[in-house]
């Protein structure tokens, strides 16, 4: 790998295993698979315990309202009511939830229900514990809450003029963070340009992706041992740990963290520490175990919501050429009533600054706001599909406004196979990649000169066909250090993960992980790389099944988020197996009076490389090890456990806050799509005809998971640009909180997803893979494109990422008004 | 108990062959007697409103979805929950063998309502085209896979099927 400057300073060189092959890159069915298909799985709302009570929340039907006062006086009269917790106790119980932005938005009050006011529709103010689900919810509605309601703020710009409401007086703004991120020298290209063009505004709207598993837990607090369980369905439990630790006064020794099954993630529920925390000062209260099952409408409304974000004053520079030298821009990014992850989302984009492309010179002045909405979190594709469909968006738009031929000024513009590995403007390192030939495959894959003829011969039909590109990037095992952009005094850098694996009393081989799957075939690909490690058939591996903390296999970030298993999860895995390898390898080379480089591991057992006859199964090992141990050598013996725990940490430094720059994650999968869609004239009704998914994400460990995730991402992004959208109105009344009104897509929305494949295995991961699976939002990018080029000439630019068939009949309608276009070019 | 109410029915019903003679409170929605009174936890719950097919069991060989059915309206029917399928605790019955093949599925929580749809929709018209497939899991939400993959498998266990109705 050549760098293009010399200068570059990579990661170490990274020695990749030589043993992974005989099972890693196959496609193995799912270990997960039998028990998901036969209703055996344990989710959460499977579970219970002795003498549990039923959590119901009373929730704020106002956006913005002080709590007068509460009276559960009449609710918990009810015959088999056991208590009832209100924001009034919880302000005394609860310290205020640690805030990761720095003041005076670090300032903020953060509880896990509304104490003194709520700040949006849905936020819970009492919670009801009683015998039975019904009852709870019988109950709740006897409490009686007084209201009153004050102005609100939906509009995430507005929301920091000075006649705004404010959200938390505390703060004394609604700004929640706001920074300049300035690389290159973007004055120098705008005054330099041939052209600059300039977008007025582009929004990326409030969606999420729903899992189908709503929110949920199981909490005891043990009054005995002062242990609180927490059986939850949380996907990065030790983050949870963080946040309701200080809050209520636990250590992590005293709180467990378990999972089995979880009905999806994406994201969503890694904010649910606030439930978790108020459940487990309701269990204290009553003395009982508490169980809560999230309704759907509680989820849409009150979980978290991904990132909205508004894009202002897009100044970009182009060379005749058609070289696009960068942009600078104004972002402001919505993140509704609280700060539950945020402001992490206003530095992870830059993760991502140039997206795909060789642009030098990038200022992004970055506004962070509170509104009277649901507060938001990570959500699939988490802060960077938001920038990244904003460049996609600039180089479609340049590509229109100037006459380039949209495919060449990519091919012009991204970073070229040869460059890598990739230094990026702020520092970031992409590993490996070919976008070009990405492009080519993809294109092939729609045909896409067949699609150009049915372009054309389309004229005058009512339909109009639009072709569309989106590439985009799914940046993979985050530096935690990137924290500290944002607020220098956060004490993160780095990443990890661990994994135990072990040779049990019998011969077994046991693996645990510290993540918490949620449908992505962790006990498969564990068992694969532990197989291959092993020399043994994946059958024989058992990978324990979900998150349990009591199997001390977990670090600070463990959890199941941000694309990186592949890389962190799995590097754990691999490290503890080659731990274990070593061990087994000594006291078989022991017991068969031969040098350990005489040994090799094979269909479980333990053999002279020379002479296959010379064996000991893995139970042999074992047996000897745990139960007659008398017959080793006590140096031998006290030198081995068979029980071998490892933690995988990338090679990561500390980013620098002054100049926002550094190595902010290790991998970078990428993607290509493309898609055929076809518009109704009349209606503005947007039909997929053809939609193809190039992904590449460096050495696969089961290729048939990896398609499986491409599926689920494109799935999520085509259902955001056409479908699922979240509204409020302007009292904060979000509109659409029922699977009947937020439309999740359904068999007949999601087309067939042609898929094509590139590898380009990452140099700086243990097995060459790359974490995936969050897809970087290419449909979003991908299906704007597309209705733009099928609009009329001189319509209005497509601006925003969802494009329902009112607006795309707007967008039609707008050629013939010949208003303004939201574009304009400066030629010199 | 006040949550149930006093109106409190006998019902029969029977499920995955085996017949129940209980007494339901009016309230009780089919999803919950399943999960809670029975305790066959493989039928899920994901939107309350009918939308997501979560919850669908068969019903007197109807696929319906239980949580928009009254326990006490269950009086006198078959039902069949995921529980019924393939042998034994470890057994995999043809669907299920073709949905494991082809990843038809991922996190697993539509999966069950998944299944029992195809397994109705089999039933009705063997060999389907990929357009009566996806026509069929309209009424079903999956969030992981897109629906490629349950296509897929769901056209592969109706080819596996030949000339025999599953």
């Amino acid at each position: 790998m050549s760098t293009p400057t010399g200068e570059t300073t990579h990661y170490p060189e990274v020695e990749q295993s030589e043993r992974l092959g005989a099972w890693s890159g196959k496609s193995v069915p799912r270990k997960e698979d039998k028990r998901l298909l036969k209703g055996q799985g344990a989710f959460v709302d499977d579970l219970w315990m002795h003498r549990q009570g039923h959590v119901h929340f009373v929730r704020s039907p106002y956006a913005h309202a002080r709590i007068v006062s509460v009276d559960v006086a009449r609710c918990e009269a009810q015959p088999g009511v056991y208590a009832t917790l209100t924001g009034e106790e919880v302000g005394v119980l609860q310290q205020p939830f640690f805030q990761m932005a720095p003041e005076p938005a670090g300032l903020m009050k953060d509880y896990c229900m509304a104490v003194g006011k709520a700040r949006y529709m849905g936020e819970p103010v009492v919670a009801v514990l009683a015998e039975s689900a019904e009852l709870a919810r019988d109950a709740a509605a006897l409490v009686e809450v007084v209201y009153e309601p004050l102005e609100v703020v939906v509009d995430g710009i507005a929301t920091i003029e000075p006649q705004a409401p404010l959200l938390h007086e505390e703060i004394g703004s609604n700004v929640a963070w706001h920074g300049v991120f300035d690389y290159g020298d973007v004055d120098w290209a705008l005054e330099n340009a041939d052209h600059v063009v300039r977008i007025d505004r582009l929004h990326f709207h409030r969606f999420s992706s729903t899992p189908l598993e709503t929110t949920g837990a199981l909490v005891n607090w043990d009054p005995g041992t002062g242990v609180v369980e927490f059986r939850s369905n949380n996907q990065m439990p030790m983050f949870a740990a963080m946040f309701i630790g200080p809050a209520i006064g636990l250590g992590i020794d005293h709180m467990q963290f378990s999972s089995q099954d979880i009905g999806g993630g994406f994201g969503i529920k890694i904010t649910s520490y606030t439930y978790l925390t108020a459940l487990a000062l309701l269990s204290r209260k009553a003395g009982r175990p508490v169980k809560w099952s999230e309704s759907r409408w509680e989820h849409l409304a009150a979980s978290a919501h991904g990132n909205e974000r508004t894009f202002l004053d897009v100044e970009v520079p182009v060379m005749s050429d058609g070289t696009i030298l960068g942009f600078k821009v104004r972002a402001f990014d919505d993140a509704g009533a609280y700060l539950r992850y945020e402001p992490l989302g206003a530095v992870i984009w830059s993760q991502v600054v140039p997206g795909n492309y060789r642009f030098k010179h990038v200022r992004v002045d970055y506004t962070e706001t509170l509104t009277n909405k649901c507060p938001v979190g990570p959500n699939r594709g988490y802060s960077r599909l938001q920038h990244l469909w904003l460049i996609e968006r600039i180089v479609d738009v340049v590509a229109k406004e100037l006459g380039f031929d949209r495919v060449e000024l990519r091919k012009l513009n991204y970073v070229q196979p040869e460059e890598f590995p990739y230094e990026t403007p702020n520092g970031c390192i992409y590993d490996s990649g070919d976008y070009p030939a990405m492009l080519d495959l993809a294109l092939e894959l729609i045909d896409y000169e067949g699609a150009r003829k049915r372009q054309l011969a389309s004229a005058g039909s009512g339909k109009r066909i639009g072709i569309g590109i989106g590439s985009t990037l799914d940046s993979g095992t985050n530096n935690f250090g990137q924290s500290r952009i944002i607020n220098s005094a956060l004490p993160f850098s780095g990443n990890g993960e661990a994994a135990v694996v072990r040779l049990d009393l019998y011969g077994e081989i046991t693996v645990t992980i510290g993540t918490s799957p949620q449908g992505q075939g962790h006990e498969t690909t564990a068992a694969q790389v532990t197989a291959d490690i092993l020399g043994c058939n994946p059958d024989l591996v058992h990978v324990v099944a979900g998150y349990n903390k009591a199997a001390n296999t977990y670090v600070g970030f463990s959890g199941t988020y941000a694309s990186q298993f592949a890389v962190t999860g799995l590097g754990a895995v691999m490290g503890a197996a080659e731990r274990l390898r070593g061990e087994i390898v000594k006291v078989g080379a022991c017991m068969l009076g031969a040098e350990e480089s005489d040994i090799e591991l094979a269909d479980g057992f333990v053999r002279l490389a020379a002479n296959h006859e010379a064996a000991i199964p893995f139970i042999g090992i074992a047996a000897t090890v745990f139960a007659n141990v008398a017959e080793l050598p006590g140096e031998l013996a006290d030198s081995v456990t068979l029980n071998c725990r490892y933690v995988y940490r990338p090679p990561f430094t500390v980013p620098d806050h002054e100049t926002k720059r550094g190595k902010l994650t290790l991998t970078y999968a990428s993607q290509v799509h493309a898609a055929v869609v076809e518009i109704d004239e009349e209606t503005g009704q947007v039909t997929i005809l053809d939609y193809a998914a190039v992904d590449e994400c460096g050495r696969k460990v089961n290729p048939k998971i990896v398609e499986g995730q491409v599926h689920g991402a494109t799935g999520h992004g085509i259902g955001a640009a056409l479908y699922e959208t979240f509204e409020y109105d302007a009292d904060g009344q979000l509109l659409n909180s029922t699977f009947a009104d937020y439309h999740a897509v359904t068999s007949l929305d999601v087309p067939h997803i042609a898929t094509g494949e590139i590898e380009c295995p990452s140099p700086f991961t243990p097995n060459g893979a790359k974490g995936m699976g969050e897809g970087g939002g290419a449909p979003l990018s991908t299906i704007a494109s597309a209705i733009e080029d099928a609009l009329p000439q001189g319509a209005h630019i497509v601006y925003d990422t969802h494009n329902n068939s009112e607006r795309v009949y707007e967008l039609l309608r707008s050629a013939a008004a010949a208003g303004p276009r939201g574009v304009e070019v400066i030629s010199r | 108990m006040a949550t149930e109410g006093s109106a409190v029915h006998a019902i029969e019903v029977t499920v995955n062959g085996v017949p129940h003679s209980v007494a339901v409170p009016a309230r009780r929605l089919l999803v919950h007697f399943i999960r809670e009174t029975l305790g066959l936890r493989g039928t899920h719950i994901g939107c309350d409103t009918g939308n997501c097919g979560a919850c669908s069991v068969i019903c007197d060989g109807q696929l319906i979805k239980s949580c928009m059915m009254l326990a006490v309206q269950a009086d006198g029917c078959e039902v069949e929950t995921i529980e019924s399928l393939g042998d034994g605790p470890d057994g995999l019955d043809p669907i299920q063998e073709a949905f494991k093949e082809h990843h038809g599925l991922q996190c697993g929580y539509c999966t069950p309502g998944i299944v029992l749809n195809a397994k109705t929709l089999l039933a009705e018209n063997p060999h389907p085209s990929e357009a009566e497939i996806r026509r069929a899991l309209k009424g079903n939400i999956c969030r992981c896979t897109g629906y490629v993959n349950i296509v897929a498998s769901i056209e592969a266990a109706a080819a596996g099927a030949g000339s025999v109705t599953p």
